[in-house]
């Protein structure tokens, strides 16, 4: 049968999608980027500054896959400062435990972030009060375990040796294994969200949930494996963060939870949900994580750096990311 | 009869959050090795009046529906900027203040234009200005310290008490009440706040000033927020640009305002009851120290109330016949 018109052929609508342009744009702002960094010096075109680039970002990566999905969904996941901690922690702390604890030491961390994800999406699918507030107060009890746990005795907080391996090591050649994990974290999150049902109804929840409902998806407990995945890409990020330290710290998921919502927004997602594709968050990562690199780079103060930071991402979200006049 | 329910009703949180704040009040004072003095009231008001000011801001913002993640931040610049410029003589001192509070002005304003005209979302846009007042208080303060002429006869009257009883950081929560948030309540801009906040579309097609209403919300958030700073150098005598304390205020502002029934999906709550929420959150976290807890259970404890606090809004659930209702 022939097509009915031409823009109705699945290659031109993809074309022509406009959600798509956000990402365009956010391509073009790290090439942006990279001309202005390459400005400042040579090595910023050099395959191992680049690659060095992309090991940084491969955690924010892996941290930010998750809150896509959330926010997809329409929710926010603000108790990501501590899942991120708490797989670091607990991760490390199980090592203590022979050889067994050590074979499962990234296991278990991961097991934090699922716990305190199943909470979340328990509280926000079921309970229905509202992402924005359950997951900061999840975030608050974790954080209270966290140092009640570390304040009564010291724990074993070292990295284990395959934490290591996949957080600082390098296994084929020169790429960073952080990056191979965060290649195949991300390709399982892109295949997902394109070409699974499980992707459709997040998809679908993020653009009505009274709607997605009534057409015969199991809503609520799609909302709550969400939360458990980014909970636990979140606390595996942490896994991965304690073998690139090498040890695991109180405040290390801090400097993750504004990163993680602005790469995502960054990459074209809206945070209103039911908009967006993984790609863009990407983008988004890969933006951030040069932005930081560079205003690292350029020497001035921390103060300044904070105010660029603000601003680039103010001017960014202007360019591209402005919500529809409504009216 | 009817009037009183009808009144009931429409302040449930807020009458909620004050007899939760004097359940918890009333422990912490009977159990206080000191017993109920003016000087633990004193110390009490105090700490409760930093959080309430700036739970009073994110309220307005919260009520069209918004949310300011930059309160805390402008909090913390406010405090960097009163350091430098509350002190000298008396005429000095009161241009001082004025600055403050105009920099929380600005701050407001400048959050309200990226917002309504810049339409972004206000989770994401507050997070990266919040970003750029922090990065303007470090820049102030890069290490904390005070002007040398700092006015801490102003502070000492501000953070006493009247009398040799009450406190008076008390009496200006109240006045500030009094005087500010009533008047708003009443106007047509405190109406159209709340009209924007329960159907942004249904208040614009009635001919509310939505922009407007949104502006006045994000400038308040500010002012109140300045204010808070302002409060905070009173106590300390010093300005410091310390990040952790301005996500503290900014997660707790949030904790406070739910707790004192203003709801987040906009259009319903009052300061009154982020103000009584603000105090009650105080004095769950003092309510450890008096029973002589080591301290590093205080996190996980003020953790656990506030989960259970925002868990209890769904009890409504027990009243849902369909199913449907739940999404809406």
């Amino acid at each position: 049968m022939p097509p009915v018109s031409s823009a109705a052929t699945p290659r031109n609508r993809r074309a022509m999608n406009p959600n798509d342009l956000p990402i365009i744009i956010a391509f073009c702002c790290i090439l942006a980027l990279l001309l202005v960094g390459s400005l400042y010096s040579r090595n910023f075109l050099s395959p191992e500054y680049l690659l060095q680039q992309l090991k940084v970002g491969a955690f924010l990566g892996v941290i930010a896959t998750g809150m896509t999905f959330v926010i997809l969904l329409g929710q926010i996941d603000l108790s990501v400062p501590w899942s991120v901690t708490a797989g670091a922690m607990l991760g490390c702390a199980a090592s203590a435990y022979g050889p067994i604890g050590e074979a499962f030491a990234i296991p278990f961390g991961v097991l934090c972030g699922v716990v305190i994800g199943t909470v979340n999406g328990f509280s926000v699918a079921y309970l229905r009060i509202p992402s924005m507030i359950i997951t900061l107060a999840v975030n608050a009890v974790v954080q209270g375990l966290m140092v009640a746990y570390t304040g009564g005795f010291a724990p074993q907080d070292s990295a284990t040796s395959s934490m290591r391996l996949l957080g600082a090591e390098s296994t084929f050649w020169f790429v960073p294994n952080a990056v191979l994990v965060w290649a195949i974290v991300g390709a399982a999150a892109a295949f997902v969200l394109g070409r699974t049902t499980f992707g459709r109804a997040v998809y679908a929840i993020g653009n009505r949930e009274s709607v997605a409902y009534l057409s015969g998806i199991k809503t609520q407990r799609i909302v709550v494996l969400t939360f458990i995945l980014s909970g636990s890409l979140a606390a595996f990020g942490g896994v991965l963060l304690a073998g690139y330290a090498g040890k695991a710290a109180q405040s290390m998921g801090d400097a993750y939870l504004l990163p993680s919502i602005a790469a995502v927004v960054l990459g074209g997602t809206s945070i209103l949900g039911g908009r967006g594709r993984y790609i863009g968050t990407v983008a988004g990562v890969i933006l951030i994580t040069l932005l930081q690199s560079i205003l690292s780079v350029v020497q001035i103060q921390e103060f300044g750096r904070q105010i660029v930071y603000g601003v680039v991402i103010i001017l960014m979200l202007l360019a591209y990311g402005r919500e529809p006049e409504t009216r | 009869m009817k009037e009183w329910k009808y009144f009931f009703a429409q302040h449930r949180g807020a009458l909620a959050a004050a007899l939760l704040f004097f359940v918890m009040f009333t422990i912490y004072a009977v159990n206080h090795p000191a017993g109920l003095t003016p000087n633990v009231v004193q110390t009490a008001a105090n700490k409760g009046v930093l959080l309430a000011l700036v739970a009073i801001g994110q309220t307005f913002v919260v009520l069209t529906a918004g949310i300011d993640l930059s309160v805390g931040m402008v909090f913390v610049l406010c405090n960097c900027v009163a350091s430098y410029v509350v002190a000298g003589s008396p005429t000095m001192v009161a241009f001082g203040i004025a600055a403050v509070l105009a920099t929380g002005l600005f701050c407001g304003a400048a959050n309200g234009a990226i917002v309504i005209f810049g339409r972004l979302q206000p989770i994401v846009a507050t997070i990266a200005s919040g970003a750029v007042y922090f990065g303007l208080a470090l820049w102030l303060r890069r290490s904390p310290g005070a002007s040398p002429k700092f006015s801490s006869d102003l502070a000492d009257v501000m953070t006493g008490k009247v009398l040799g009883i009450v406190p008076s950081s008390g009496i200006f929560l109240a006045a500030i009440v009094l005087c500010v948030w009533i008047p708003f309540r009443r106007s047509p801009l405190g109406r159209a706040v709340y009209a924007t906040g329960s159907s942004e579309s249904a208040a614009y097609m009635s001919g509310v000033p939505v922009k407007r209403a949104k502006f006045a919300a994000y400038m308040f958030s500010g002012f109140f927020s300045a204010l808070g700073g302002l409060f905070l150098t009173f106590f300390t005598y010093s300005g410091e640009a310390s990040s952790a304390n301005g996500s503290t205020y900014t997660l707790y502002s949030i904790a406070a305002v739910v707790l004192g029934g203003v709801s987040l999906f906009g259009g319903r709550g009052s300061a009154i009851g982020a103000v009584f929420g603000a105090l009650a959150f105080r004095a769950i976290g003092d309510l450890l120290f008096v029973f002589d807890v080591d301290p590093l259970w205080q996190p996980l404890f003020q953790g656990t109330v506030l989960l259970l606090a925002v868990s209890v809004g769904s009890a409504r659930l027990l009243g849902v016949r369909n199913k449907l209702e739940l999404f809406s």
